[in-house]
């Protein structure tokens, strides 16, 4: 997903979550490899979506987590640094993810079907309200 | 806490109507109907999007004629507009590349797409279902709660057989039915008519076998002066769907 869109996604999800509650003071955010994000822009991104909102003080804290994968065919397992993206498919992975079964094949048999068994999606794991 | 849905709501919620064109089988004529629909939806000043969902065979694009287009990236995916039609497909993305997805990735590809679309204000949202009532369906009914289905059979019992089925699908998750049209009909028949007596679902006409339409894919122009283009808007201005 695009970081704008993603942020846009995070605030509206934070907001939904914490249903009026008063401030927020941190949220935790775990982002799949796979999806390509920079976090700096993320963060940007967030810190220009949460003006004038309940998070608008809070600290946004990110945990990237890797991806691997795990071939259906072989049993073999393997990371996203094993695969060779060009620029137009780590873009099109970025957007949506899923697409990877397009461009990454397994490593030892060829074979697309493949699990993403972790570094897929970005949620959020915690929101830390302010006290008071 | 899944961001994506938090946010689907807000793409969608300049989006008048949403239509989702689906049978349950294959080779029925759903994209072409979906597409057709579409362009005829512009032509008649309705300002509308074209959502390709068949993941796995993705042809919107080509019967618009639009493989070389693609997203523009502002704050997510803004659809090019082709012949008058917003049209978002994966194909954008994925080019003639295989998406071989399994259900769990459907679920996700779907979500990702509606959370990174920007359509902007529509009158209409087509959206072109795959084969089958797996998760394209499901999940069409489950987050676009709003959304109404428009159904595709052919007049051969093996059709009508799994259009039977989706109808009993649809009516169990609540989904609205905006009718049925009876495509490629060769002769006189009048079986469709009367089974969507018996599932209780409008009759919304039938559409001719037109052997011209496939020297006209590709040709949005060409496309809309076919028999069954001017078929096909007689009936949605029936149905309501087109002005």
């Amino acid at each position: 997903m695009h970081e704008w869109a993603l942020a846009e996604a995070i605030i509206r999800c934070v907001e939904d979550a914490t249903g009026g509650k008063g401030g927020v003071e941190e949220v935790y955010i775990v982002v799949g490899e796979l999806q390509s994000i920079d976090l700096e822009v993320l963060r940007w991104a967030l810190g220009e979506l949460s003006r004038g909102t309940r998070l608008e003080q809070a600290t946004f804290k990110f945990e990237v987590e890797r991806a691997e994968f795990a071939c259906r065919n072989c049993g073999k397992r393997w990371s996203l640094s094993d695969a060779s993206l060009g620029e137009e498919e780590r873009e099109a992975v970025h957007f949506v993810p899923e697409l990877v079964h397009s461009f990454v094949k397994c490593p030892a048999c060829g074979s697309p079907d493949f699990e993403v068994v972790k570094g897929r999606g970005v949620w959020v794991k915690y929101i830390r309200l302010r006290e008071g | 806490m899944d961001p994506r849905l938090s946010v689907i709501g807000e793409r969608l919620e300049e989006v008048a109507r949403i239509i989702v064109v689906c049978s349950g089988k294959g080779g029925v004529g759903k994209s072409l109907i979906a597409s057709l629909t579409s362009l005829l939806s512009s032509r008649s000043g309705l300002r509308v999007g074209l959502l390709d969902l068949d993941f796995h065979g993705p042809s919107c694009h080509i019967i618009l004629g639009a493989r070389k287009a693609s997203p523009l990236e502002d704050r997510g995916l803004v659809p090019p507009t082709v012949a008058g039609v917003r049209l978002m497909s994966l194909a954008f993305l994925a080019g003639d590349k295989p998406i071989p997805l399994r259900g769990a990735d459907v679920t996700n590809a779907l979500l990702e797409l509606l959370a990174i679309t920007r359509w902007g204000r529509l009158d209409l949202l087509i959206v072109d279902s795959p084969p089958g009532m797996g998760e394209e369906i499901l999940d069409v009914a489950r987050i676009l709660r709003r959304a109404e289905a428009l159904l595709v059979t052919t007049p051969s019992p093996l059709s009508l057989s799994t259009v039977s089925r989706l109808v009993q699908l649809l009516k169990s998750l609540r989904t609205p039915i905006v009718g049925v049209l009876e495509n490629m009909r060769r002769e006189e028949e009048g079986e469709v008519a009367r089974e969507a007596r018996r599932w209780g679902v409008r009759y919304l006409g039938w559409l001719p076998y037109d052997p011209e339409i496939e020297a006209a894919i590709g040709d949005p122009a060409r496309l809309l002066s076919t028999q069954l283009a001017r078929r096909l808007g007689e009936a949605l201005r029936e149905a309501g769907i087109l002005r």
